[in-house]
This record gives C-alpha cells, structure tokens and sequence, in this order.
C-alpha cells in the first residue's frame, strides 16, 4: 500500500471518530475545552503509535489464543506511562481529564487497530498508520473541543473573544452529543457533494 | 440513608452515560432494538457487580498494601478481562437460558469502558465495599434505564423523515443530547 495513502486515511476518510466512530466515550467527555481534546488526542496518539509498534514487531511470537490479552497488556502499559509522565508534567491537564486517561487502554481505537492492522502489517506500515490514525483522532478532539468551547464559553484555546456569558449548555454534556451529531451530518453532507 | 444518596445520585443525577460519557459504544451500538438493549443492560449489571467486587478487593489488599497503585490500569483490565470469561463459561454450564439471553454480550462487555470506569470511580471515591457494591448496581441501572429509553425513542425515529445527511449517528447523537438535556433536570435533586 501507498505509504502516503496509508498515513492520510485516518483525516478524512477513514476518521476515527467521525466515520468509524470508535473512542466515542473520551471523545464526548472530554472536550469541554480545545485544549483538553488537545491533550487526549496526543495522549491516545501516543499510546497508539506505540502499541502499533510494538505489537507489529512481535506479532510472529504471540499465539492466536491469547493475543487479545496480550494486546490489552501491551497497551495498558503504554497507558500507564501516559498516566505517570502526564502526572509530573502536566498535572493540570490529568486532573481535567481524570478518569479517561486509565480509560484510553479500553478505547476501541487502539485495541481496533492493534487487532485490525498492527497484528498483520509491517513495523512500517503500522507505524505510519498509528500515526495518521492518532492524528485524526487528536484533529477530531481538538475540532470538537473548539467549536464547544467557542460556542459555550466564548473562547478559542482559552482566548476569549465574546464578553460575558455564552451558551453555557454546549460546554455540558448534553453539547457534547449535539455537536459530534451535526460535525457528523455536515461531514456526510460534504462527502454526498463531492 | 447515605446508599440513597448513591443510589439517586448514580441513576438520575450523574447517570453514566449521559452525564459520564461512559459506555457510548453499546449505547450507540446495540440499542436500535428495545429487546437487544434490554439483554445488554443485564449482562452489564452482571458483569460490573462482579467486577467490582474483584477490583475492590485487589485494589484494598494487593495493590495499597504492597504500594503498587501505579499498576491498577494493568490489573484492572486483565482482571476484568479474564472475568468475563470466567462468568462466560460459568453461565454456558449451570445457566444455559441465561447464557442465551446474555451470551453475545459479554465478550462486547470487556470493552466497555462503563465497567471499567465504575471500578475505577469506586476505588477513586474511597467508597467501603458495600457503597461500591451499591454504586456499581446504581451504575448498571443507570445504564440500563438510559439504554431503554434511548431504544424506544430509536425505534421510533426509524419511521420519521429524516434529512438526508442526519440519517443513522447523527441523528441519534442530537437524539441523545436531548435525553442529556431531559436528565440535567435532576441536578439539584441530592
């Protein structure tokens, strides 16, 4: 496969979240801000490039029986490292997230691809691939993420552009399903049309 | 008294899907049937029951005594994991009608971040075994309701007219933004 073609699918065409819809629960929780869906996006990138790798190279070792097991250490593993250096470096950020860093080793995403394309490919396509997928993903967060906080708080990225109050109800929960609901139909809109 | 307060405060006020964002995959997935989401829902409190339980205890007597907290995602999920396998072949033995209710369910359990994440809140939250006990069922409950009334609204959203590009997820998504919006009246109540 066109290493190129690889690398690019996970933006558009085949978007984690908005075509495959995999990862949905981190997605939804926590992009009350650009910059926390920033912060998962890398983090679940990460944790996906890495298990690609590894599970890639190791692939010829592992018996059939046990490799779901065995990918679900691989990548809680990746996980807890995550979990620690996020701990010491940005200890903002893991408070704001809490509970959906441990959460990532249960995220569709990585066990999917782990199981659908590491566990069959070559450590370079694998790599390519967990790259552009997490690229995706974090693009998608941080695209949610901003149009949230745009339109319930009045800010990009923590710059606040509209005075006082703004539509707080988009920045809880219930914003967050409306809004992946029309990102989704607009995306299917503009790929009806081309 | 204080059950009550998690009870309330699990099914109605933080309920686990639309409030916590936890479990959207089967929420999403299998809940276009009201008899699909039903046998889901049992299988979840099932499974987080246990789960719980197991957790708990490893959490409490291996991983704080021996001060190893860090490896709680890896425990964790291998022991949920091998759990569910466990009440798998358990059920297929001494309950075969109910290994057919809730049989293709509970491989998709694994992965279901709810059960998961309830482990985790229940350790989390310093709650005693019986407050996790009472949690987890909460949660299931919860899950379940929110499943069910999310299947109802399905099946009748499949007869409607509905624009083009908003047919299937997005629809169901704004569909579920609503429910969210109905059950942020709760808030306030404990």
């Amino acid at each position: 496969m066109n290493q190129w073609k690889n690398f690019s699918k996970g933006f558009i065409k085949d978007n984690p979240v908005f075509v495959l819809l995999l990862g949905l629960c981190p997605t939804l929780a926590v992009t009350s801000s650009a910059i926390n869906g920033l912060g998962m996006g890398l983090a679940t990138m990460f944790v996906l490039v890495c298990s690609n790798m590894v599970i890639s190279l190791i692939k010829n070792l592992i018996p059939d029986k046990v490799r779901i097991p065995s990918f679900i250490v691989i990548i809680a593993s990746f996980v807890t490292i995550v979990e620690l250096i996020m701990e010491g470096f940005a200890p903002a950020l893991f408070e704001a997230l809490g509970i959906f860093i441990p959460l990532i080793v249960v995220n569709c995403i990585v066990l999917g691809r782990a199981e659908g394309f590491a566990s069959k490919q070559s450590f370079i396509s694998s790599l390519i691939d967990g790259l552009g997928m997490g690229l995706g993903f974090a693009f998608a967060l941080t695209l949610l993420g901003a149009v949230r906080e745009a339109l319930g708080n009045g800010s990009i990225f923590g710059y606040k552009f509209i005075e006082g109050d703004a539509i707080l109800v988009f920045i809880l929960s219930p914003g967050a399903f409306i809004v992946l609901g029309y990102l989704i139909a607009l995306l299917n809109r503009f790929k009806k049309t081309t | 008294m204080e059950y009550l307060i998690i009870i309330i405060s699990a099914i109605f006020v933080s309920n686990i899907v639309l409030a916590q964002f936890l479990g959207i995959c089967p929420f999403l997935g299998v809940s276009g049937k009201i008899s699909t989401s039903v046998g889901m829902s049992g299988a979840v409190l099932f499974v987080m029951t246990i789960a719980t339980i197991a957790t708990w205890l490893i959490q409490t007597y291996i991983l704080v005594p021996f001060g190893i907290t860090f490896l709680q995602t890896i425990s964790f999920i291998l022991v949920i994991a091998s759990l569910v396998q466990m009440v798998e072949i358990i059920l297929k033995k001494i309950s075969p009608p109910l290994y057919q209710a809730l049989g293709i369910f509970l491989p998709l359990i694994t992965t279901n971040c709810a059960v998961l994440g309830v482990a985790l809140l229940t350790v989390s939250r310093n709650y005693n075994l019986m407050e996790g006990v009472v949690f987890a069922v909460a949660s299931a409950l919860g899950f379940g309701l929110a499943m069910l009334l999310f299947a109802g609204i399905r099946e009748h959203l499949d007869l409607m007219e509905v624009p083009k590009g908003m047919r299937g997820v997005p629809i169901a998504l704004v569909t579920a933004g609503i429910l969210a919006l109905a059950f942020m009246g709760f808030t306030g109540l404990v």
